[in-house]
């Protein structure tokens, strides 16, 4: 199956039905031996048990990026290629991607008072997050303002290619200004930072989130398709409805003009 | 086997709990959607109203 068969939604919704439970079945595998490594993972020598934070705050901090990529690359394809399920994709990843943005924001505060000593700072790192975030509710409350669903996809599109800028700013702001957040540990030129015993339910509760990710995703696009199959037969139904009442005048007053006649 | 979490065991299991929030938020959002779409996809299909293929809104091929 190539990326044109599934341009079609009716293919894509047969996919979805044979993908999705294979796709749950391996998120929740993944995410027990995520969940069971990090449980068990030692304690950090300087931050203690506090290191377990990192577990599910980093997946969260690298997903609310993803999202916002998978999104830009939708966007392309509703500009440049107009593939019918790229704005399809854009609208069902938004939310997603703001809840895990919201998660890394919540988990990284949980984690910075009693590490930093303060749930927030306004450094470049936070603030850039705080304003992706924002971004994506700023965009899905455009997506809802719009009530023609093309119309919406091609502004939200511009927008979240716009809001593209923002994930080199996201993703450097601790090597280009003096932060309170570390610099990178895991994605970085040379090996990572992180030992073994930290890296490797880092990894694994990264796949599994990102797993997550396709599954809510997938699901997410099919039902968008079965919403635009309801708001395009309650179109059909409304002018049914509007030519028979017109069908209906026409016809009594023809029947009244007989009658003065 | 009991965890130690130290110290700052309410930060750890918070940021845990509001993990598995969100994610079940979004599983049911998920879910309880399709659930809706299909069920308004059969009232309209009840109602006479078809797709130009004629073929089911709801049921996949």
């Amino acid at each position: 199956m190539t990326l044109t068969d599934l341009a079609n939604p009716t293919r894509f919704l047969a996919l979805s039905a044979r993908v999705l439970p294979w796709l749950a079945a391996a998120t929740v595998i993944l995410l027990t031996i995520g969940l069971y490594q990090s449980a068990t993972a030692p304690d950090d020598y300087q931050q203690g048990a506090t290191v377990k934070i990192m577990f599910i705050h980093v997946p969260n901090a690298w997903l609310s990026m993803f999202v916002w990529g998978v999104m830009s690359v939708a966007s392309l394809g509703t500009l440049v290629w107009r593939h019918p399920l790229a704005d399809v994709a854009a609208k069902a990843a938004a939310p997603i991607g703001a809840s895990f943005t919201f998660l890394a924001l919540l988990t990284g505060s949980l984690w910075g008072r009693p590490m930093w000593g303060t749930y927030w700072e306004w450094d470049a790192r936070l603030t850039s997050v705080l304003i992706l975030f924002l971004m994506y509710l700023g965009l899905m409350a455009l997506w809802r303002a719009v009530e023609d669903p093309s119309r919406a996809a091609r502004a939200a599109a511009v927008l979240t290619l716009v809001g593209a800028i923002n994930l080199p700013i996201i993703k450097f702001s601790v090597d280009w200004w003096n932060t309170l957040h570390q610099p990178a540990s895991v994605m970085r030129m040379g090996a990572s930072t992180l030992d073994k015993s930290f890296l490797i339910p880092l990894l694994v509760m990264a796949v599994a989130f990102t797993l997550l990710f396709v599954t809510l995703h997938m699901a997410a696009m099919r039902n968008e398709i079965l919403r635009r199959r309801v708001r395009s037969l309650q179109m059909m139904q409304a002018s049914r409805v509007a030519f028979s009442s017109e069908v209906g005048t026409g016809s009594r007053e023809e029947n009244a003009s007989k009658g003065v006649a | 086997m009991m965890l130690s979490l130290g110290p700052y065991a309410s930060f750890i299991v918070t940021s845990y709990a509001a993990a598995a929030i969100v994610v079940a938020i979004l599983i049911g959002w998920v879910i309880i959607d399709y659930r809706s779409q299909r069920e308004r996809l059969r009232e309209l299909e009840r109602s006479g109203v078809t797709r130009r293929s004629g073929r089911s809104a709801v049921d996949t091929p």
